[in-house]
């Protein structure tokens, strides 16, 4: 009762007052009426604070919610980080001995959040005004409504006068007036926001709305609002379908050049991404060093980097034990184990056995707001971008470039290549270094979205090689569906059927697939294949 | 000359056949030879296990040096498990051709079986004092789940240990068998396989203790597990079990079947042009590999004292694979001793520097496939005395 | 009564014996008649075509294989098929012994036995023995255990796990490395010996099956002057019993053995007849033998 008095009082007062006003600086009478004394008084003058529209009061509110206001004797402190403030000049002072703290019981505290709140919503400040409307949405009720009113009446940016109204809606929905309910009901299904959702449906409930009308209209806004969600939740599953499919994407297409035109089966791909995101991370700690101004181009030199360590692994291992197993898969699959083993326990003796943290530079911090319930995260939609370039890049370079002729003849067939003068044996390290570096550029993209650690790669090693199987080998154009379809395929028995049953079900669908056909999405016909 | 060819094919009443030595296969020196190794080796074996083991075990004082510490036991008990598993390998491996990268499920099924069972003998003497085991009175449930209901019986429980590994062993070669999948593909999705089942071991929903697990075991067939005579019974088991599983396998693949399993391993599709359906020689082999790892499986619990999802990760699997390669693929003893060989030198190294076990195991996996073909056995045979002429 | 008149009693007995076991083996046999029943899966031959092939057509990926190809092979001959590469012969064989599925056409072992309904290992329990172009054996195994797995005998799992070798069994293993010149090497392991030899113990091999129908592609690729001679001396003798389809580049080779001569070409026949007619045949000459 007594915040309800306190905030009308607030309200009565602005109404008075008229908005914000010149700017002045708190005297010292209004901050030790606020701080110390009977909480009767300090209610009045937090209230009589508030409504003189001071900018400073909001300060001073918040330090008294952070318990940071100290009093000794006459004077009132603020204390921050150590440093004791006048609370009412600003000036700096040591803190006099036995200064006591104020103490805000609970009533007070919500009579100060309440001020502050009403403040924000009061602000000249747009987006002050937007943010104080959020907060406002849960802890809105009858008693705030005056505030809102008043709020409205003077709102100008027609989006906020919007929320106002629905905020407005929202208090009355619950209002003892059946027409005022009705009326909240109607102008509810603008709604765009899943809380007015919640709300509907709370009051939806058999013992809450008990009118019929006001409940059929009630139904009506919530399946409104519902269709509008809907729509939201549904591009949001082919989004992250989308994002999961194209890391995917990345991840298996260094597997399709070194399995699908190598035959090799490298059990250490999933290491060589790893080297990838530990290439990021250390330009990135690089960068924190020596060059902090420019820490949001880091990726830029992270990129190349990722690329080349990778690649740099990738050829030693070609030249040093993979070149030796050609035509033997199974031996391939094994031994490339084996690097696998020694990659992370080398990793691990360096960085040590924990997730090392690598940050998002600022520009791809934060997301793109495309409905009320869906947000597009920067970096992922930027890993979208990355998979296609990438894509595209490879494409041109397997078919346009002599080095993805000479590649594409080797594999098929080396002897003839050979005797064309092909130097086969460096053939076979640039390609298989090639697909290598990709799974570099690959870890460097996890690496923003992601944990980065020593077993990175191992969570990927089973869904890359599906990808593989699935698409069928020797064609990129398959890796490229596969990782996709199985990218959105995982994300929408995800919502339906939770994260592991899902992966689950997706393994048994595609070993279901390959019974039927058993060469995958693309697969090369004919003799030669078999051979 | 096309008077004999004519003969031989249509068998007629004819008396004119020419009667020219035949060769049969006589067993020849070395042959008889290695036969009787193999004997004298089975027998020491036996030796070993039913008697020197239960002696410096359990009669020798635990001063002397000669005594087997109950570590010792336990771990040589843990690596004849594995050994069992590596000889199942050696068996669809080496002898068939099929690379199967997901044989840690079969493994960890018998085992899961055999840990159900344990559970339940644990009776109300676990933390919370119920008759459910502990973590599902943790998890708040009320009743045994329906998977659970014969797990107090030991009979049901070694029909399980067999039946569920072969059904599944069953169920999946058939459907991958029968569309041809080979080679690395198949491997592939054994590995999915494998993965899989994992995953969903470790939900708790699915009521297999979760990623903890089953352990804290106290008694088996109302005898209590942890005493040394027990743990001696089981070891001997063990041990007769991997004597029996090997002389098994010896008779197997010395058999017709073990011909067309190298045959179907060296010409798959010559071997379907001579009239042989290679799924159900392939599905036969699959399975009984499968309910040997399972039953190693269920070996290996209660000497352990714990089972957890992480037995059916793919990498434990694909360490499987490497105790036979290191051995000596198709072999049958070449799989045992590469068990011992690795799972010993696991031992030791994490021990003493567990940093560089995977450094070590890794340089292994390389190391054999590039310059130890044939393993170790391969290298102490040398090279078979026709290739060397 | 003296030992030759007892023989030759034998043999008339013998003779007379075999009458009347023979089955109904050339067309118009006693046996074609409208109330024969006809056995499922027993191979009948009563009209003649041991193997019959109409309108195959097989298309890899747009490009066709076999276009609309017919073949008619009788009971007891030995049909030689020549052609240029890419012709479609292998594929042919393919299509018969199951490895490839027509999209179009039929193809019968004998009147009633649809090829295009069995698996390939079907086929060959049925009669059909394959021998390929790259000689294919079991090259862990010794040449005894070749042998001994493509004895005609039941292929089942259990069967197979306890197989003991019967004395005949054994017996005809050993006529048969004689036959094949391979008696000395019964124990050695079949991928040392030489690629002749090879082919020879492939074409054992087939032998021990015991097939009805031998389907031969490219028997003597490799083989020196007199393994070639044998080789041909050995398929006239079993032409008759057998019914031999063999495929061949060596024309040599063909005129030695051959009575009746297929030419495919891009998929299909070109031209059918006795060898002299063939090779003076105007489109054989252009697109294969030429001028």
């Amino acid at each position: 009762m007594q915040s309800h008095l306190s905030i009308l009082r607030i309200a009565f007062a602005l109404g008075v007052a008229g908005l914000a006003s010149a700017a002045h600086a708190l005297t010292a009478d209004q901050v030790r009426a606020m701080a110390i004394g009977e909480s009767e008084t300090r209610s009045a003058a937090i209230a009589q604070a508030a409504s003189s529209g001071d900018p400073k009061a909001p300060e001073f509110f918040q330090a008294l919610l952070d318990d940071a206001v100290k009093t000794a004797g006459d004077k009132v402190f603020v204390v921050r980080d150590g440093k004791a403030r006048d609370a009412a000049s600003g000036a700096e002072g040591a803190l006099p001995e036995g200064a006591e703290d104020v103490i805000n019981s609970n009533r007070m505290r919500r009579e100060l959040e309440g001020a502050l709140a009403s403040l924000k919503l009061l602000s000249p400040d747009a987006a002050q005004r937007a943010g104080a409307i959020r907060e406002m949405r849960d802890s809105a009720d009858e008693s705030k409504l005056p505030l809102i009113e008043k709020a409205l009446a003077a709102e100008t940016d027609a989006k906020l006068k919007a929320d106002l109204g629905l905020l407005r809606a929202a208090v009355l929905i619950s209002s003892t007036d059946k027409a005022k309910r009705l009326d909240a009901a109607r102008s509810l299904a603008d709604s765009h926001s899943p809380a007015t959702k919640t709300l509907l449906l709370e009051r939806l409930k058999p013992d809450a709305e008990t009118e019929a009308d006001v409940r059929a209209q009630l139904q009506i806004a919530l399946t409104a609002i519902e269709s509008r969600l809907a729509w939201g939740e549904r591009l949001g599953v082919v989004f992250t379908g989308a994002s999961l499919g194209s890391i995917l994407l990345l991840v298996a297409l260094g597997l399709a050049i070194t399995y699908g035109l190598m035959g090799v089966i490298n059990m250490a791909h999933g290491e060589l991404m790893m080297i990838g995101a530990y290439a990021t991370y250390v330009v990135q700690n690089l960068f924190k060093a020596h060059l902090p101004g420019l820490f949001d181009w880091y990726m830029l030199a992270a990129i190349p980097a990722s690329f080349l360590a990778s690649a740099l692994v990738g050829a030693a291992m070609e030249r040093s034990v993979i070149r030796w197993l050609y035509g033997r898969p199974l031996e391939t699959l094994l031994a490339t184990w084996g690097i696998s083993l020694v990659l992370m326990q080398t990793v691990r003796s360096i960085f040590g056995a924990q997730n090392v943290q690598v940050e998002n530079p600022g520009w791809l911090s934060g997301g793109v707001d495309v409905l009320s319930n869906l947000t597009l995260p920067f970096n992922r939609i930027a890993i979208i971008g990355f998979a296609v370039l990438v894509l595209g890049g490879l494409a041109f370079m397997v078919a346009r470039t002599r080095l993805g002729l000479f590649v594409r003849g080797v594999t098929q067939n080396r002897p003839m290549a050979a005797c064309m003068g092909v130097n086969t044996a460096r053939v076979d390290t640039y390609a298989f270094a090639l697909g290598s570096g990709i799974a570099g550029l690959a870890g460097c993209a996890l690496s923003q979205v992601g944990n980065v650690g020593p077993d990175l790669g191992q969570g990927y090693i089973v869904d890359s090689f599906m990808v593989v199987v699935l698409g069928g080998v020797g064609q990129l154009a398959g890796t490229v569906y596969a990782a996709l379809g199985l990218g959105i395929l995982n994300k929408l028995l995800e919502g339906w059927a939770g994260a592991v049953l899902a992966k689950i079900m997706v393994l048994v669908f595609i070993v279901v697939f390959i019974q039927k056909r058993p060469q995958g999405l693309f697969a090369m016909k004919g003799r030669s294949a078999e051979a | 000359m096309s008077a004999v060819a004519s003969d031989t094919l249509t068998p007629t009443l004819s008396r004119e056949r020419e009667r020219e030595p035949i060769a049969v296969p006589a067993p020849s020196l070395s042959r008889w030879r290695e036969r009787a190794g193999v004997r004298a080796g089975v027998l020491l074996a036996l030796i070993a296990v039913l008697l020197l083991a239960p002696l410096l075990n359990l009669v020798v004082p635990a001063t002397s040096a000669l005594h087997l510490s109950d570590y010792a036991i336990a771990l040589i008990g843990k690596i004849m498990c594995y050994a069992i598993c590596a000889l199942a390998m050696d068996l669809i491996w080496g002898y068939t051709g099929i690379l199967s990268l997901g044989h840690g499920v079969f493994f960890a099924l018998g085992g899961y079986a055999m840990g159900m069972y344990l559970m339940r003998q644990i009776g109300r003497d676990g933390n919370y004092k119920s008759d459910l085991p502990d973590f599902m009175v943790f998890l708040d449930w009320k009743a045994l789940p329906w998977h659970w209901s014969l797990s107090d019986s030991f009979g049901a429980t070694l029909a399980l240990i067999v039946l569920v590994p072969g059904l599944l062993a069953f169920v999946f070669g058939y459907f991958a068998f029968r569309s041809r999948i080979k080679g690395v593909y198949f491997s592939i999705i054994t590995q999915a396989m494998t993965y899989a089942t994992m995953l969903l071991f470790f939900r708790n929903e699915t009521g297999f203790g979760g990623n903890n697990g089953f352990t804290d075991f106290k008694r088996i067939l109302a005898i209590p597990i942890a005493t040394p005579s027990t743990r001696m019974t089981l070891f001997v088991i063990t041990g007769l079990t991997l004597i029996g599983f090997f002389l098994f396998a010896r008779w197997l693949v010395g058999s017709k079947f073990g011909r067309v399993l190298q045959a179907i391993r060296d010409a798959e599709s010559r071997v379907m042009f001579t009239g042989y359906d290679p799924l159900r020689y392939k599905l036969t082999i699959w399975v009984i590999s499968a309910v040997m790892c399972g039953i190693a499986g269920a070996l290996y619990v209660p000497q352990v004292g714990i089972i957890n999802p992480s037995e059916m990760s793919p990498a434990a699997s694909i360490e499987i694979a490497i105790w036979a390669a290191v051995g000596g693929r198709g072999t049958l003893i070449g799989p045992i001793l590469g068990a011992f060989f690795v799972n010993g030198a696991k031992s030791m190294f994490t021990q003493l520097i567990p940093e560089f076990w995977l450094y070590f195991l890794g340089a292994l996996f390389i190391a054999v496939t590039l310059f130890l073909p044939r393993g170790i056995v391969g290298l102490l045979r040398g090279k078979p005395r026709e290739e060397r002429a | 009564m003296t030992p030759e008149l007892m023989e030759a009693g034998a043999r008339v007995r013998e003779a007379a014996l075999l009458k009347a076991q023979a089955g109904p083996g050339t067309s118009g046999g006693r046996a074609a008649s409208y109330g024969r029943v006809v056995q499922s899966g027993e191979l009948d031959v009563a009209h003649g075509p041991i193997l019959y092939l109409e309108e195959i057509t097989v298309s890899f990926d747009g490009f066709k294989a076999l276009n609309e190809l017919s073949l008619l092979i009788d009971a007891g001959e030995l049909r030689c098929i020549i052609g240029p590469n890419g012709a479609g012969k292998t594929t042919m064989m393919d299509v018969i012994t199951g490895k490839t599925r027509p999209d179009a056409g039929k193809a019968f072992f004998g009147s009633t036995i649809d090829l295009l309904r069995m698996r390939e290992n079907e086929i060959a329990s049925v009669g059909i023995g394959r021998k390929f172009q790259k000689p294919t054996v079991f090259e862990h195994l010794s040449v005894f255990q070749n042998l001994e797995l493509a004895l005609k005998d039941d292929r089942g799992v259990r069967s197979s796990m306890f197989f003991r070798l019967s004395g005949e069994q054994l017996d005809r293993i050993g006529a048969m490395l004689a036959l094949i010149h391979l008696k000395d090497s019964a124990q050695r392991t079949a991928g040392l010996l030489s690629h002749g030899q090879k082919q020879w113990l492939e074409i054992g091999m087939l032998l021990m099956q015991e097939p009805r129908l031998l389907l031969l592609d490219e028997p003597v690729a490799g083989m020196s002057d007199e393994e070639t001679e044998r080789t041909g001396e050995l398929f006239v003798s079993l032409a008759g019993k057998h019914s031999l389809v063999v495929v061949e580049h060596d024309m040599a080779f063909i005129e030695r053995i051959a009575r009746k001569v297929t030419v495919l070409h891009e998929g299909c026949v070109l031209a059918e007849g006795p060898m002299t007619q063939v090779q003076n045949d105007p489109k054989v000459i252009e697109v294969y033998l030429g001028r």
